[in-house]
């Protein structure tokens, strides 16, 4: 029983997992773009709603509703103005300016919130579960995490394959000189892109900043979180994505259950025995 | 000019006349180098060693990124490697000091080839996050060794610092010599590795890996190779940072900002895919660090910033920017064609 509990935990994990991971996803997938400074920015998102909880007193889930735009606009303006300079046949362009604002934003949220780790928190909604069984019980904050991850996944494939707007990111992202003739405003979709991902990392950073405890210095760890989940489910794959998420929540938590100290390792060691073994992922979409 | 020229009306050079007087001020820097522990004071012999691990940490990251096409931002796990397996040979092995510092770096090489096989399946800027993951693995993997200390690392036994010499002025006057040949031997391996064959294959793979595979140069071998080399140098930097800082854990010893940051900065300002770039990219990050001292982690900020900048609007950096604009170039790596009747 123990290790069904083990696993219902590491599912739930995986769900923040697969959301840190949908963002990444959807950059690569529309412009190619990996962004290093991924992890920063659900940090700085964790941040930014706990400014808008202390100053405003409002419960963090309610800060969504200022958090979540706030990053879509910083999302639009930073492709827009920023990393689509950085796109074209060399890759070091963004790979390295991404890196130094990942460098920066550690920084700066260092001098202004210093190293002390922080915790928003939900009230109530902190230790409330549900008891499935005797020894089963489900905490109801990491449900919620879950089942949004599971609802960004659905909508953001929704979106991509059943709307115009999805049309355009998949042409763009198919041949972006055809799309270009075909009047579609390229920088404008990417920026539009960068903003939805954006919107998926804020979330992320609410979420996050809710289950456990965050500083300055976690974003790196993050993006490896999110960068493993997209290697195992597969590049180009929305659902595969939410699957490798969860393999790494259920690695991890399974690891931890071993011995505390060897949670992250499990998952990393998963990973990259998948990446040895599967290097396409599980659940490969895109051929390239 | 005659449109019928004949090859034999060609020869290659390498040389120019800037790159001749740069070897003399070369020489004449070394040697005032060699000069200075009879003099400075530990303050500035600190700074020089320091100098010259980030100037060798440098020149590595830039022979992987800069001409093999390979950007790594796990560097920190060689260098922390590196360092650990200075303690367990020095503490374990009872090897010399000095010895020990070398012989890590062949270890870290031997490390570096599973650990290529592994991150080698993924590519470019999947390449980059691969092995930060690695090293993330190195770092929680030698947290569980309760032998090297675990999570709060160790401090190198008093026994162990005396066999490096018995006197504290006598040991940094080593660890500065061992920091110089280092610094020197691995510009130097970059210049040679440049000037021969490989240095052919690995420009050509730069700039096309398509059109160099077509030429028959082995791209999976030459990658391979460039890794494993620079992890091997980059191992034996670790080595002697840790013997100079005596103490070592694994926060320190695979710290991102520290190893790798700090050094992709430096190349990035200094100038990517050059050998002088690394080294005026050093001496921007020792005058930035020195100028914003008394304000923490600002210094961090503003060669992001600076780097930043560079990446978009100097994408050569500001040795890339200077040998364009005056033709300069003091490591000749070059083959330029020359008429026969101009080199007279």
């Amino acid at each position: 029983m123990d290790w069904v509990n083990t696993i219902v935990q590491g599912v739930l994990l995986g769900g923040l997992y697969a959301m840190f991971a949908t963002g990444l996803s959807l950059m690569f997938g529309i412009m190619r773009l990996v962004n290093i400074a991924h992890g920063d920015f659900i940090v700085l998102a964790s941040y930014l709603a706990l400014v808008v909880v202390t100053s405003l007193g409002l419960s963090p889930l309610i800060s969504l509703v200022i958090v979540v735009p706030l990053m879509f606009v910083i999302g639009y303006v930073l492709q827009r103005y920023l990393l689509n300079k950085t796109l074209g046949d060399d890759i070091l362009p963004p790979l390295l300016v991404t890196f130094g604002m990942s460098i920066i934003l550690q920084n700066v949220l260092l001098e202004v919130f210093s190293a002390d780790s922080q915790k928003l928190s939900a009230g109530d909604l902190d230790i409330a579960s549900i008891n499935v069984s005797d020894q089963l019980s489900v905490g109801v904050m990491p449900l919620i995490v879950f089942i949004s991850g599971v609802a960004i996944v659905g909508g953001l494939q929704f979106l991509f394959y059943k709307t115009e707007l999805g049309r355009a990111f998949r042409a763009t992202s198919d041949d972006q000189d055809t799309a270009r003739l075909m009047g579609v405003n390229n920088s404008h979709i990417f920026a539009l892109a960068m903003a939805i991902a954006m919107a998926v990392v804020a979330i992320a950073g609410v979420f996050l900043a809710m289950r456990t405890n965050f500083d300055p210095t976690v974003g790196p760890a993050r993006l490896l979180y999110g960068f493993e989940a997209v290697i195992i489910g597969g590049l180009g794959s929305l659902w595969g994505t939410l699957a490798g998420g969860i393999i790494l929540g259920v690695a991890q938590a399974v690891g931890a259950q071993i011995d505390p100290g060897w949670q992250i390792m499990t998952g990393h060691i998963v990973f990259l025995v998948i990446l040895i073994f599967r290097p396409r992922g599980l659940f490969p979409r895109s051929v390239d | 000019m005659n449109t019928q020229m004949k090859t034999e009306q060609f020869s290659v050079v390498r040389n120019t006349t800037t790159s001749r007087g740069a070897a003399v001020v070369t020489a004449m820097i070394l040697i005032a180098l060699i000069s200075v522990p009879f003099w400075a004071g530990r303050a500035d012999l600190r700074m020089i060693i320091e100098f010259a691990y980030y100037l060798s940490l440098a020149q590595m990251w830039n022979l992987l990124a800069g001409y093999a096409g390979l950007v790594s931002i796990g560097q920190q796990a060689f260098v922390g490697l590196g360092g650990y397996m200075l303690f367990v040979l020095a503490i374990y092995f009872n090897v010399p000091p000095i010895i020990a510092v070398f012989l890590s770096g062949l270890i870290v090489a031997l490390f570096a080839i599973p650990t290529a096989l592994t991150v080698f399946r993924l590519r470019g800027a999947y390449f980059a996050i691969g092995t930060w993951v690695v090293a993330e693995v190195y770092r929680l993997g030698f947290a569980q060794v309760t032998t090297l200390g675990g999570g709060s690392g160790q401090s190198l036994p008093a026994s162990i610092v005396r066999e490096i010499g018995s006197g504290r002025s006598e040991r940094e006057m080593i660890i500065y010599f061992t920091a110089l040949f280092i610094a020197v031997a691995s510009i130097g391996l970059v210049y040679w590795l440049l000037r021969s064959k490989h240095g052919l294959s690995l420009t050509a793979i730069r700039d096309s890996e398509a059109a160099s595979d077509s030429l028959g140069v082995d791209i999976f071998k030459t990658k391979l190779a460039v890794y494993v080399i620079s992890a091997g140098i980059t191992g034996v930097v670790g080595a002697l940072i840790f013997l100079q800082k005596l103490r070592i854990s694994p926060d320190a010893a695979f710290n991102l900002q520290d190893w790798t940051a700090a050094v992709i900065f430096i190349v990035v300002i200094g100038g990517i895919g050059t050998i002088e770039g690394p080294i005026i990219g050093t001496l921007i990050y020792f005058i930035l660090r020195g100028v914003l001292a008394d304000y923490g982690s600002v210094y961090m900020i503003v060669l992001g910033v600076v780097a930043v900048v560079m990446m978009l609007k100097a994408p050569q950096g500001v040795w890339g920017f200077l040998s364009k604009k005056y033709d300069l170039h003091l490591f000749p790596v070059h083959r330029r064609l020359k008429a026969k009747d101009e080199l007279e």
